[in-house]
């Protein structure tokens, strides 16, 4: 099965073992045709209404910005509906350097999305600290806090870098499973428990 | 023109034919039920898509394009993708009334269905003081609202929900005076007979000036009750992240989410039916044979026909003017719509007691 | 300066004289506050700018360099105070002559615990309650254990710390509290669309009045000042576009300009004449995005996607030159890096050509709306005195009636042969704020025509030492950021890395100053004032 967005050859796509991986496990573990076609509606929709959080901290988000201007428009893709409240969004796009006092927001943020729900570590910051490696007050890798589904590196990444992460994030989702064998969830909730918050 | 109360007389003998009468009309109920909410989710899914695109083509944008032809599809993956979001339950609210909000918001926009003037024949309920109904159930809405608000236990929440309450119910007032300017005009309040007086030209021609300027207030306060831009300080998104549904997830929100483009659909079609002759098709007196040609176009085209061209300029509005503060907002209301309400009304009596009208 | 000197060894005989670009005046601690009071005062000093403070660790001392201008005589002078106290450093705070002091003071005890006496809030600025250290001093411990990413919710006090100098001399350690016992506090930020990143406000409200807001930065602070310590000269640059990302051109101009003085290297005319076509260029592209955003922020959000068409195509002319959209890293010691592209000429001239059509566009859809005027009009009155005292430089300076261009007080690079005008307003109000920024659009495309067709030959970039040693000594610089007037205190001690940066953001000012002008307003006027101050966020945490 080639997992694919629209007018988007397989090929094009970069890290295409891992999809393949994904697509092996589901098929190992077989379903039947109803539940199956139910999967496939779902799985549609969710890739194609992708709402992100509006978040950002510094200069990924004006990319951010640009890339809901008219010049790149992921209004095309319906990723426009920012929402600023986390209840009603997809996605974080993690658009910046987070901080040790940052960290803890971060993280309730995404504790207040609702599920299912993905992050993307947008920029050399989020993925690994970045320029900012010898600082005393920045968290190296967002991956730290809350577990990240795609990362996209540059500093800033161009918005045509951010379309396509949000194009990656679309294929994982479609071979995701809303019934039965939940492959991503588990996962999550194992990182969630390595890194436990205390409740306010 | 077709008369649609051919089909649902139809469907009544049809029905009563081998049903008991009581049977009869729970059956008829029922049906009703479905098509109405059936129009419900295909207008909400159709209007989302439109207001994406009309703002992506004020923003120099293309807008959806991707899911579906021409993005056709793009609100339909927003719903299923919305069914089945979590709903996430909170601690420390009014779990029932948090519960209960979107659906009284929802319910008011329902029930103001039950009498828009959808075609020829086409219509729920049409009694005798039609227009008095939509108006009492609109303001259901705010009820919804103000729950919704208060009962997320949120100070965002219950700020944007005060300011909706303060909106509303000032806003009320003017799309009263001026939707009872126009009953004045008409002289009946039933909906039906307000489409049979503009058989030969709508009251915006005919009501002329108190009319036009009726027909303004009327599409300001309309955007007001609607909380759209430039009145929508209750879900302000610079201010108060998302105003009164910043705590709502999932389905829940998308109640809110259908409702807000279904009142636009409601203020519209209401402004439809009291200027534009709801679903009366356009006629010119004297043209005999462009009416005629006129009344060719089923008459269920003219309405929504008409209430997406009034939609449109609301979304224009929306997104072109900055949004008011609130005191701002307010004053508008009170120092400046309401007195030229009433004069208009004055005016209005006016032109028809001396019958300056044409 | 020498009438300075004078009059000051005349009034303190204790100050000693250090001569150098700007006069740096010693005096013991004891007499600071006095000294400083005169300097503001006196007819002839009139120092009512005080630009920053300089927080410092000289290993056996601790202490402050002030950095101040008088306005009205277009004059400079910084102050050293030092303190020999390491455990329980203690200096006194001019808080009460310089309303911005408050802010500058707590930044300097965040980062070298210097408590200052007589400073209303003592709380720590950028870093949490809990952290330990002061990690701008030399002998701090970086290590990741001492302070580790937090899991917990950050703790919060009600609570100010006060130091008060009781009258014999004693100090004593007082609290008060932020906000009233029965206040309506409302968090807006640090996660919130109208802050411009993450800012959070503290609000209090009264209905929707304002009562007071407590401001929490930090948020994005990533201790630029501290890595630069261990970077060489030509690593701590980059830094310089990941502070305000839109004055990336001016910042590194200003970085590359204090260096290139302390080595005393002469930079190409050509060098000088790109830079300041892409201080400009960026200038338009910072301003565009303002108008935008702030547009948006007030509900009109459709103005955000007209200026960001101008934006786009600036950002074209300088990817092609420089290689990338925001960060771009062009300016470097001796010049700039890259020559310019073969078309800049040509692309920048279309800019120019469609600039005013766009700009008048821009007035036609929001300058005169009648609601984009009654939201802006008489919206968070900044007097002139204010802004001085505040520090408020930049657009937002001079719509409150004050002339602090830096192009014009210090001309820097070629700005002082160029003609163009500084917008002035009196009114001080958000719409002020608002069309000055409109207005330097016009005079920064004017600034570009003059050069555009007059772009000397000859070398972009002098011959620069591979490995840079500074010789010992300071240096301080401005220039004029599209914010306001961004600095650069450089400080060597004859090795290859930096002794100590100090960057002085224009936007800390500007965030600091929100509490002052929202009290009495509504909540909505919050995003207005807020928005028309026009911070960057990652500049003012650095």
């Amino acid at each position: 099965m080639e997992v694919t967005t629209k007018s988007m050859p397989y090929e094009a796509w970069k890290d295409n073992e891992y999809i393949e991986k994904l697509v092996k496990e589901l098929q190992d573990n077989g379903t039947n045709v109803v539940v199956g076609s139910l999967d496939k509606l779902i799985n549609w929709g969710r890739s194609n209404s992708i709402w992100p959080l509006t978040f950002a901290t510094s200069c990924c988000g004006i990319e951010f910005v640009s890339l809901g201007a008219a010049r790149f428009d992921m209004a095309r893709f319906g990723w426009e509906v920012a929402r600023s409240s986390p209840r009603q969004a997809d996605f974080i796009m993690v658009a910046g350097t987070i901080v040790h006092r940052m960290a803890p927001v971060l993280r309730r943020l995404y504790d207040q999305l609702a599920e299912p729900k993905y992050v993307i570590a947008c920029g050399a910051c989020a993925v690994s600290g970045g320029p900012f490696k010898k600082s005393y007050h920045v968290v190296m890798g967002c991956d730290q806090i809350i577990p990240v589904d795609v990362y996209l590196p540059g500093c800033p990444p161009r918005p045509e870098a951010m379309i396509y992460s949000i194009m990656q994030l679309s294929r994982k989702m479609k071979v995701e499973r809303f019934f039965g064998v939940v492959n991503r969830k588990e996962k999550q909730e194992d990182f969630l428990k390595a890194h436990p918050i205390s409740e306010c | 023109m077709f008369d649609f109360s051919a089909v649902t007389t139809w469907i009544h003998d049809f029905l009563s034919s081998f049903l008991p009468g009581w049977l009869t009309v729970t059956a008829e109920c029922v049906l009703i039920g479905v098509c109405l909410l059936l129009a419900y989710t295909v207008l909400a899914l159709f209007y989302i898509y439109y207001e994406r695109k009309v703002c992506a083509f004020f923003q120099c944008r293309i807008g959806p394009n991707r899911v579906g032809p021409l993005g056709l599809l793009q609100s339909v993956a927003d719903a299923i993708k919305m069914l089945i979001k979590e709903l996430i339950s909170l601690n420390h609210i009014d779990k029932f009334l948090f519960a209960l909000a979107p659906y009284l918001v929802i319910l008011a926009s329902m029930l103001a269905f039950a009498v828009l003037p959808w075609g020829n024949g086409l219509q729920i309920i049409d009694f005798n003081i039609g227009i008095f109904f939509l108006i009492a159930v609109s303001s259901i809405g705010v009820l919804g609202i103000l729950l919704a608000g208060w009962s997320s236990n949120n100070k965002f929440t219950l700020i944007g929900a005060l300011r909706s309450g303060a909106q509303m119910v000032s806003y009320e007032l003017s799309i009263g005076l001026s939707v009872l300017t126009m009953v004045c005009f008409a002289g009946t309040m039933s909906v039906g007979g307000i489409v049979e007086a503009q058989r030969d030209l709508w009251f915006i021609v005919s009501g002329h000036i108190p009319a036009i300027i009726a027909f303004i207030i009327y599409l300001i306060a309309g955007t007001a009750e609607t909380n759209r831009g430039p009145f929508d300080l209750p879900e302000a998104e610079s201010e108060l992240t998302a105003g009164y549904h910043t705590e709502y997830s999932g389905i829940h929100f998308g109640f809110f989410y259908l409702a807000e483009y279904l009142n636009l659909f409601i203020v519209s079609g209401v402004a439809t039916l009291l200027f534009f002759g709801g679903w009366m098709p356009l006629h010119i007196p004297g043209w005999e044979g462009f009416n005629t040609i006129m009344d060719y176009i089923p008459s269920v085209l003219w309405f929504i026909g008409k209430a997406i061209a009034i939609s449109f300029i609301i979304i224009w509005f929306k997104w072109t003017f900055p949004r008011l503060r609130i005191d701002q907002m307010l004053a508008l209301e009170w120092k400046y719509l309401l007195p030229i309400n009433l004069c208009n009304l004055v005016l209005m009596v006016l032109i028809i007691v001396y019958g300056i009208h044409l | 300066m020498a009438d300075i000197k004078e009059k000051i060894s005349r009034l303190f005989p204790e100050a000693t004289f250090e001569d150098g670009e700007t006069l740096l005046v010693t005096i013991p601690d004891a007499k600071w506050h006095e000294m400083a009071k005169t300097l503001r005062d006196d007819e002839d000093l009139k120092f009512d700018f005080l630009v920053t403070i300089v927080g410092m660790d000289w290993v056996e001392t601790l202490g402050a360099i002030y950095y101040l201008t008088s306005t009205t005589h277009n004059t400079h002078i910084s102050v050293k105070v030092t303190t020999t106290d390491r455990v329980n450093p203690m200096l006194h705070s001019v808080a009460d002559l310089w309303a911005i002091a408050t802010i500058f003071e707590r930044e300097v005890y965040d980062f070298f615990g210097i408590i200052f006496i007589n400073n209303p809030d003592m709380r720590r600025l950028f870093l949490s309650i809990d952290w330990k250290g002061f990690p701008l001093r030399k002998d701090y411990d970086a290590s990741p254990e001492t302070n580790p990413v937090p899991t917990d919710n950050e703790r919060q006090s009600d609570f100010t710390d006060t130091y008060v100098e009781l009258p014999d001399g004693k100090i004593e350690k007082r609290q008060e509290r932020v906000f009233q016992e029965d206040d309506f506090v409302v968090n807006i930020g640090p996660q919130h669309p109208a802050t411009h990143g993450v800012l959070r406000f503290r609000t209090a409200v009264d209905g929707e009045t304002i009562k007071k807001i407590d401001v929490y930065m930090g948020y994005i602070h990533r201790g630029i000042e501290k890595i630069c310590e261990q970077l060489t000269y030509p690593q701590t640059l980059h830094f310089m576009d990941r502070m305000d990302y839109f004055s990336a051109h001016p910042y590194h101009h200003c970085l590359c300009m204090t260096i290139e003085q302390a080595a005393g290297i002469e930079i190409s005319r050509r060098a000088q004449v790109i830079r300041v076509l892409m201080d400009e260029l960026s200038r338009i592209a910072s301003h565009c995005l303002f108008i935008g955003t702030y547009c948006m922020d007030l509900g009109a959000t459709t103005m955000l996607f007209y200026t960001l068409r101008v934006r786009e195509q600036i950002l074209d002319i300088m990817e092609r030159t420089c290689g990338a959209r925001m960060t771009f890293n062009y300016e470097c010691i001796g010049g700039v890096m890259q020559d310019l592209d073969v078309n800049f000429v040509k692309d920048v001239k279309e800019l120019l050509a469609v600039l005013p059509a766009n700009i008048k566009e821009y007035n036609k859809i929001f300058t005169g709306n009648v609601i984009a005027k009654n939201r802006l009009e008489g919206v968070g009155v900044l007097s002139n005195e204010d802004a001085r005292s505040w520090s408020i430089t930049g657009p937002s300076g001079r719509a409150s009636g004050w002339a602090c261009d830096v192009r014009k007080t210090d001309p820097y690079s070629i700005y002082g042969e160029l003609d163009f005008k500084e917008i002035i307003r009196h009114e001080g109000d958000s719409m002020a704020r608002f069309k000055v920024r409109m207005e330097e659009m016009e005079q920064s495309a004017h600034i570009i025509e003059q050069l555009i067709d007059n772009i000397p030959e000859g070398e972009i970039c002098v011959k620069v030492p591979k490995v840079l040693k500074l010789p010992k000594g300071h240096w301080f610089r401005t220039v004029e950021g599209c914010r306001g007037t961004f600095g650069v205190y450089l400080e060597s001690d004859g090795t290859v890395n930096p002794y100590r940066l100090k960057l002085v953001p224009p936007c800390l000012p500007l965030a600091a100053v929100v509490d002052h002008i929202t009290r009495g307003e509504k909540i909505a006027d919050l995003i207005t004032i807020g928005g028309s101050m026009d911070y960057i966020v990652p500049d003012m945490d650095r």
